[in-house]
């Protein structure tokens, strides 16, 4: 018996049972489906943080005090008081592979402008900082090297800030807002940048000069971050060691010592983020993989039913003269073509519902031709294996019972 | 002329439970190429399993057994699906057709299974059966569109495709009407007329009075073997019978 024959007669015979065959493919469409939808979204999601990261500013290097011992207690970052201005100056004049450096503090408020107010909060920084966050000035401008060293009470508002505070199509600059009872006069607007991957809303800040978060807002000396960009990406790892070096020796912290004080670069940052949805998308690839699982036992479940069912025709075609491989691979043939088939309309209406996820909710999709091979591939194995004992029952039949089988 | 079956001393023996059970005790006979042959006997005689043995679905425990002289008793089991594939047609009292296939595939399956024979050998093949049984006109019909009496035509036309060097039919007028089972043993008689061998189990003496040789079993053996001197023609009886009212 050719391969031809085989085709043919199990396709007719799955053509004679449509709607039972259609509900067994149901099992693996909906698996098939689920893989390639899942993995789309996992992959989606991965490359939108790597995005989002990378456009955060991919070279960004975030000097922070560390989250340190201090007489036997462990410290918070933000109550470390051990990084100074002479750290940044020291960095700003000793480190080679530096393109900008900004100090960088956080206050916490409310802005008030009118009877508008928004709860925001305001990082004192300097003129740098926009280079290596990547902002760009709207409207306006940034404040000066002058105005930082007079502590003037000027800043630079994001976006949120000023729809919040001055509604639509008002131009804030020249206007003075208060934050924290302290009044600030509007210089410049920054240029909308969207959610960063984390979902925080990045135009939901207030800038200001450094010297004046210090002084007039916080009553602080110390620093709670020195934020930098390296000249690019290749030299990341190097500015880290020359830097770390540079806070060693401004700490006096002895070799064998640990930091008090934590380099972070954006890469780190990257890779951290990256892991973390590699797994979420493992985890949703396993669950659809189940799903292929459980369809592939009912491809198991039909197919006995279906050798039971017919029996007597196993014993026919015995006694004409099909041998064992031939009613074997008959049902094999049967079981893969269910799950084949299955698997084709699975990658279709898993591409269209990636798409459809995509257009609808606007969520970041990427549909590899990886997942499609793979669960194209789990569930052609998935009907050999699940086809094959049921196959092997019909074809160890004997025809003389089978053919009087009622 | 040429003995298409010779059996030896055919003895088979089947286990039920711890106990060993007799079903052929010792049969021997030959059938001759043209010969209408058929075997009666009632129940538990043994003669559907000295069939599954004449058909090679089964092996004697003992003795020989020679299908156009070749020895089917140590023929291993796909050896003996290819000989029934080549050499025999079974013909059986439920028809057995393929339920949603029409008659025209229901017929070329037997050839389905000969990678020899081309496609188009086969449908040709199989349409020459089918206008033999009279079936010219319902090729493209299902089994659930045709009657009991067509159905065993295309089960016959089946049987028919290979060419076997004998026909089996095992109880085939035993579902039908007086009528139709006539019809189908006067198409016996015309292909039995024209060369083909059969062998047919029955247990209704009126259908065994239509062959030529007609042999008895009795609790695994033989105990009558006797030649039909003037078979009686199914067409006559055919004719013979009150007309069916419109």
């Amino acid at each position: 018996m050719n391969i031809i024959n085989l085709f043919r007669i199990s396709l007719k015979a799955l053509y004679s049972n449509k709607f039972r065959a259609l509900l067994t493919m149901l099992g693996i469409i909906i698996g098939v489906a689920a893989v390639i939808a899942m993995l789309a979204i996992g992959q989606g999601s991965k490359q939108s943080i790597q995005d989002e990261i990378s456009k955060m500013g991919s070279n960004m290097l975030m000097i922070q005090p560390g989250a340190d011992m201090f007489q036997g207690a462990r410290m918070s970052a933000s109550a470390t008081q051990t990084m100074v201005l002479e750290d940044y100056e020291a960095i700003k004049a000793n480190c080679t592979y530096l393109a900008a450096v900004s100090p960088m503090v956080n206050a916490n408020g409310q802005a008030i402008y009118g009877s508008n107010n928004t709860p925001v909060g305001m990082q004192g920084v300097n003129e740098d900082f926009l280079h290596i966050r990547k902002f760009t000035i709207n409207s306006g401008r940034m404040f000066s090297e002058r105005e930082i060293a007079v502590s003037a009470k000027v800043c630079v508002l994001g976006q949120t800030v000023v729809e919040d505070l001055f509604g639509a199509g008002v131009d804030p600059v020249g206007k003075s807002i208060r934050y924290n009872k302290i009044p600030f006069e509007v210089i410049g607007v920054l240029s909308e940048k969207g959610e960063n991957g984390m979902g925080q809303d990045q135009d939901n800040v207030i800038l200001a000069p450094y010297t004046t978060v210090q002084k007039r807002i916080m009553a602080i000396t110390y620093l709670q971050g020195i934020y930098t960009s390296t000249t690019n990406e290749e030299v990341t790892q190097k500015a880290k060691a020359e830097v770390e070096a540079i806070m060693r020796s401004q700490h006096n912290i002895k070799e064998g010592d640990s930091d008090d004080f934590n380099v972070r670069s954006q890469q780190e940052m990257l890779t951290m983020f990256s892991s973390t949805s590699t797994v979420m998308t493992i985890l949703l690839a396993v669950i659809a993989g189940i799903s292929l699982i459980v369809g592939g036992i009912g491809i198991m479940n039909i197919m006995f039913v279906s050798v039971t069912e017919r029996t007597r025709e196993i014993g026919l075609r015995m006694a004409v003269g099909a041998r064992g491989r031939d009613i074997l691979s008959q049902f094999l043939i049967e079981a893969v073509l269910i799950s084949v088939l299955g698997g084709i309309i699975g990658v279709a209406i898993g591409v269209g519902s990636a798409s459809i996820i995509r257009n609808t909710l606007h969520w970041p999709v990427v549909i590899t031709s990886f997942s499609i091979v793979l669960s194209f591939a789990v569930c052609t194995f998935t009907g050999v294996f699940f086809g094959w004992y049921p196959a092997k029952k019909a074809a160890n039949l004997d025809p003389i019972d089978a053919i009087r089988y009622e | 002329m040429s003995e298409i079956i010779k059996a030896l001393n055919l003895k088979r023996e089947f286990m039920v439970g711890n106990q060993k059970v007799l079903a052929l005790k010792g049969i021997s006979f030959a059938v001759h190429a043209g010969e209408f042959v058929t075997f009666m006997g009632a129940s538990g005689s043994g003669k559907s399993t000295l069939l599954n043995i004449l058909g090679c679905l089964d092996t004697p425990s003992e003795g020989e057994y020679l299908l156009d002289g070749i020895s089917v008793k140590s023929m291993s089991k796909n050896e003996r699906a290819r000989l029934r594939n080549r050499k025999i047609g079974f013909v059986f009292q439920t028809y057995n057709l393929l339920p949603r296939t029409t008659a025209l595939e229901n017929v070329e399956l037997p050839l389905m299974y000969n990678p020899e024979i081309s496609s188009h050998d086969r449908r040709e093949k199989a349409k020459m059966v089918l206008e033999a049984v009279g079936l010219a006109n319902r090729m493209d019909h299902t089994p659930n569109q045709m009657s009991g009496g067509q159905q065993q035509r295309v089960a016959i036309a089946r049987a028919l495709v290979n060419d076997p060097v004998i026909i089996l039919a095992d109880e085939a007028t035993g579902n039908l009407d007086t009528r139709t089972s006539y019809e189908i043993m006067a198409l016996f008689q015309q292909l039995n007329a024209n060369g083909k061998t059969i062998a047919f189990v029955t247990h209704e003496p009126d259908i065994a009075a239509f062959s030529q040789r007609s042999i008895v079993l009795r609790d695994g053996r033989i105990t009558r073997d006797e030649v039909i001197s003037k078979p009686a023609s199914a067409a006559d009886a055919l004719a013979g019978l009150p007309k069916e009212e419109e």
